[in-house]
């Protein structure tokens, strides 16, 4: 299942990746990506909503995935050092970016700073292969160690 | 040899096993009369239903339990039987014997029904929980918030004052380690369970939500005597301590199911943090997978609904039937970020009440009912603290729990119808040897542990206003250490940028053992190679005694050693349940 979904990525990206302006990408800092806080919810910023669909670059740690290699993870503000895929008592930070790769990958360490540059994207969405719901994601993302 | 032999002898009990129907509740079971339980024999494999028989002191189950129980061939779709019986009350007091044969095996468990010897005796009830609270914590924060000068304090906690004392035995069905779960499992329903269940028996079922159900003393004092119930924390409100008041899960990690739970118990009083799980999947910072608003939910329900500080204050004073508060997306952060070093997420949720106001607020809710309550409070992020090895945040929230101990005090002031118990609900292994002194001269920091006459006392200022000492990092502090941990660095000082994180998976493992997190291998910092397996990235809970304080009619039943069960049946008694 999973080949199958990095090879329809793949050959979707590539005309994708072309059509994307040849400047280097906007830079969004974790920080800047929610305004406030709130029992009641969390709400973008207005510099993160002006990103959406635009090349856009986080930097921030891969929480310990759930597979060997993977071409979905979570990117974290903060190195997690457990697992909340494998644990069912720890729970996931709200302010988390799931990230889609053009390539799969093999897990970094916990505490290396990566910097992943993809198309950003905000609002629910439930991934079809996990169920996993994320509110911020970058799509067709590659990742560098910072 | 010895591995070949332990295999053999786990052999010999999965055959046992393999032939003995399990009956829920288990052999030993005390039972309150006119409590729920379900009734559940399982049988390890497909049975003829005409040779079975399940029988109560002697006859038929459906006769002696008014129904009969549900035969499923099949359960799970497994070649496994069963029978369940919801909803089974027992009026009589006395001992019961049920035996379940399928025609060939049986088995045999005793239960013991008992019932309150006199009538209602407390009004209302207030079990006040330290979670993970160990005898280190409490002096520690005896030391910090009272001072000690030549060998005596100058001020005591208030929970030193409670005139009732117990050993408390936390084991469960399972293991003699226990959880949060399955410990404020028997404090709330008086019947033993397994680590992460909650008012449920372990059974095999695969469901975590069809397990057999026991009644919890909040259910018990909702149906049969019309009180009111409060359930206040500092963690999730879907955490194992608030949510063993009414929660039947298997699986404490449930926060969705048990937040929709938590609707359907109709607490009055509901205050902690998690609205994580009352938000619409779609709004930032849910961790729901469907649409409902639950917070909206409760308000349908006349719930008023607080998310601060400010604004729990103001719905107190308005004094409404129905009170809803939540104060963070998780946990709610511990006393000495929120006071003193801003860490952890106070710059994100500035206005989180303290506990003692959580307490307060609760207090002048359920005062109102004329049927008396039941509280339940829980300082919960002591134990969150005890796991990474941060005991001064540990302390703090000790600290915390014994100002809402106050509060309690205060409230009660001559009334002698509440009965109010002090407890944790499991304990952490860890000792205070010394002080660690920085007029050691040494660049190795272990070398600056003083003991012995060399300790003499900590340096920390004198408690303020609130009741805790301003700083934490003063020049001769505690040595305070764990006994059991995950390989760390020891770096005999306090975490001042935010909770201590001892250990980490190996990098670029997604399994495997964690190793200790390069963060802290600060200057003179000790690498300490744990003792504990290399799969724990953290302290554990220990099997140790946890020490229970106690005041108020039916309290004088505490004292000596008594099993966690009993903490239940103590409470249960106090309210006069279970007679006729």
């Amino acid at each position: 299942m999973g080949g199958s979904r990095i090879f329809r990525r793949a050959t979707l990206a590539l005309p994708l990746l072309a059509a994307m302006p040849a400047r280097a990408a906007d830079r969004l800092r974790f920080e800047a990506l929610y305004a406030a806080w709130g029992v009641q919810g969390l709400t973008f910023t207005a510099e993160a909503k002006a990103l959406v669909g635009r090349p856009t670059t986080m930097l921030g740690f891969m929480a310990p995935p759930l597979r060997a290699t993977a071409d979905f993870f979570v990117l974290t503000r903060e190195p997690l050092s457990m697992c909340p895929f494998c644990s069912s008592d720890s729970e996931w930070p709200p302010d988390i970016v799931v990230t889609y790769l053009q390539h799969s990958l093999p897990p970094t360490a916990p505490s290396e700073v990566l910097e992943v540059t993809g198309v950003l994207e905000l609002g629910s969405f439930t991934d079809a292969e996990t169920g996993f719901v994320s509110q911020a994601r970058l799509r067709r993302a590659s990742v560098r160690r910072a | 040899m010895r591995s070949a032999l332990f295999g053999l002898a786990l052999l010999g009990c999965t055959a046992l096993g393999a032939q003995a129907q399990v009956i829920y509740p288990i052999d030993r079971a005390a039972i309150l009369a006119g409590s729920k339980f379900d009734f559940k024999v399982e049988f390890a494999g497909v049975v003829d239903p005409s040779r079975m028989k399940v029988t109560v002191n002697g006859r038929d189950h459906a006769e002696a339990l008014g129904r009969g129980a549900t035969f499923t061939a099949r359960e799970d779709n497994k070649d496994q039987s069963a029978v369940m019986l919801r909803d089974v009350r027992l009026e009589q007091t006395g001992a019961y014997e049920v035996v379940a044969t399928d025609g060939t095996n049986t088995a045999a468990v005793k239960w013991d029904v008992y019932a309150a010897a006199e009538p209602r005796r407390a009004k209302n009830v207030i079990l006040m929980i330290g979670d993970g609270m160990s005898v280190a914590n409490v002096t520690a924060a005896r030391i910090l918030a009272g001072q000690i000068e030549q060998g005596k304090y100058k001020r005591l906690l208030t929970m030193d004052g409670l005139p009732r004392m117990a050993m408390v035995g936390t084991s469960g069905s399972d293991s003699i380690a226990t959880d949060s779960a399955n410990s404020q499992s028997a404090y709330n329903t008086g019947h033993k369970s397994a680590v992460n269940a909650l008012g449920v028996y372990a059974s095999r079922a695969a469901d975590t939500l069809a397990h057999p159900k026991v009644e919890t003393l909040g259910e018990l004092a909702k149906r049969k005597l019309g009180m009111a119930v409060g359930v206040v924390t500092n963690t999730e409100i879907q955490d194992a301590t608030p949510a063993g008041v009414f929660a039947h899960t298997r699986r404490r990690a449930d926060y969705v199911p048990i937040t929709d739970q938590m609707l359907a118990f109709d607490a009055d009083v509901v205050l902690g943090g998690g609205s994580a799980s009352f938000l619409p999947q779609s709004v930032p910072g849910s961790r729901r997978r469907d649409e409902k608003d639950m917070i909206a939910a409760f308000r349908d329900k006349g719930y008023v609904f607080a998310d601060s500080r400010d604004a729990l204050a103001a719905a107190a004073e308005q004094r409404p039937g129905k009170l809803l508060g939540l104060f963070n997306l998780g946990n709610m952060d511990g006393a000495l970020d929120r006071f003193y070093l801003k860490k952890g997420s106070v710059s994100r949720f500035p206005n989180q009440p303290d506990l003692t106001e959580q307490v307060h607020a609760a207090l002048r809710v359920l005062e109102q009912k004329p049927e008396g309550f039941f509280l339940m409070v829980e300082s919960g992020m002591i134990d969150k603290f005890n796991h990474p090895l941060d005991w001064e945040r540990a302390v703090y929230d000790t600290i915390m729990l014994d100002r809402s101990v106050k509060v309690v005090l205060d409230w009660m002031g001559t009334r002698e119808d509440t009965l109010l118990i002090v407890v944790p609900d499991h304990t952490h292994g860890m000792g205070i040897v010394g002080t660690v002194r920085d007029d050691v001269q040494s660049e190795q920091m272990r070398d600056k542990v003083s003991v012995y006459a060399e300790a003499g006392f900590p340096n920390y200022p004198a408690p303020d206003e609130r009741g805790y000492p301003p700083s934490v990092d003063v020049s001769r502090r505690l040595a305070f250490f764990y006994s059991g941990f995950p390989d760390y660095y020891e770096s005999f000082k306090p975490n001042l940028e935010g909770v201590r994180v001892p250990a980490v998976r190996q990098a670029g493992a997604t399994a495997g053992p964690f190793v200790a997190n390069e963060r802290g291998n600060v200057p003179g910092a000790q690498l300490r190679i744990g003792n504990l397996p290399r799969e724990a990235e953290q302290g554990v809970h220990t099997v140790d005694d946890a020490v229970l304080r106690a005041t108020g009619p039916g309290s004088e039943r505490l004292f000596g050693f008594v099993d966690n069960t009993y903490v239940f049946r103590a409470m249960a008694e106090a309210l006069g349940l279970g007679r006729q």
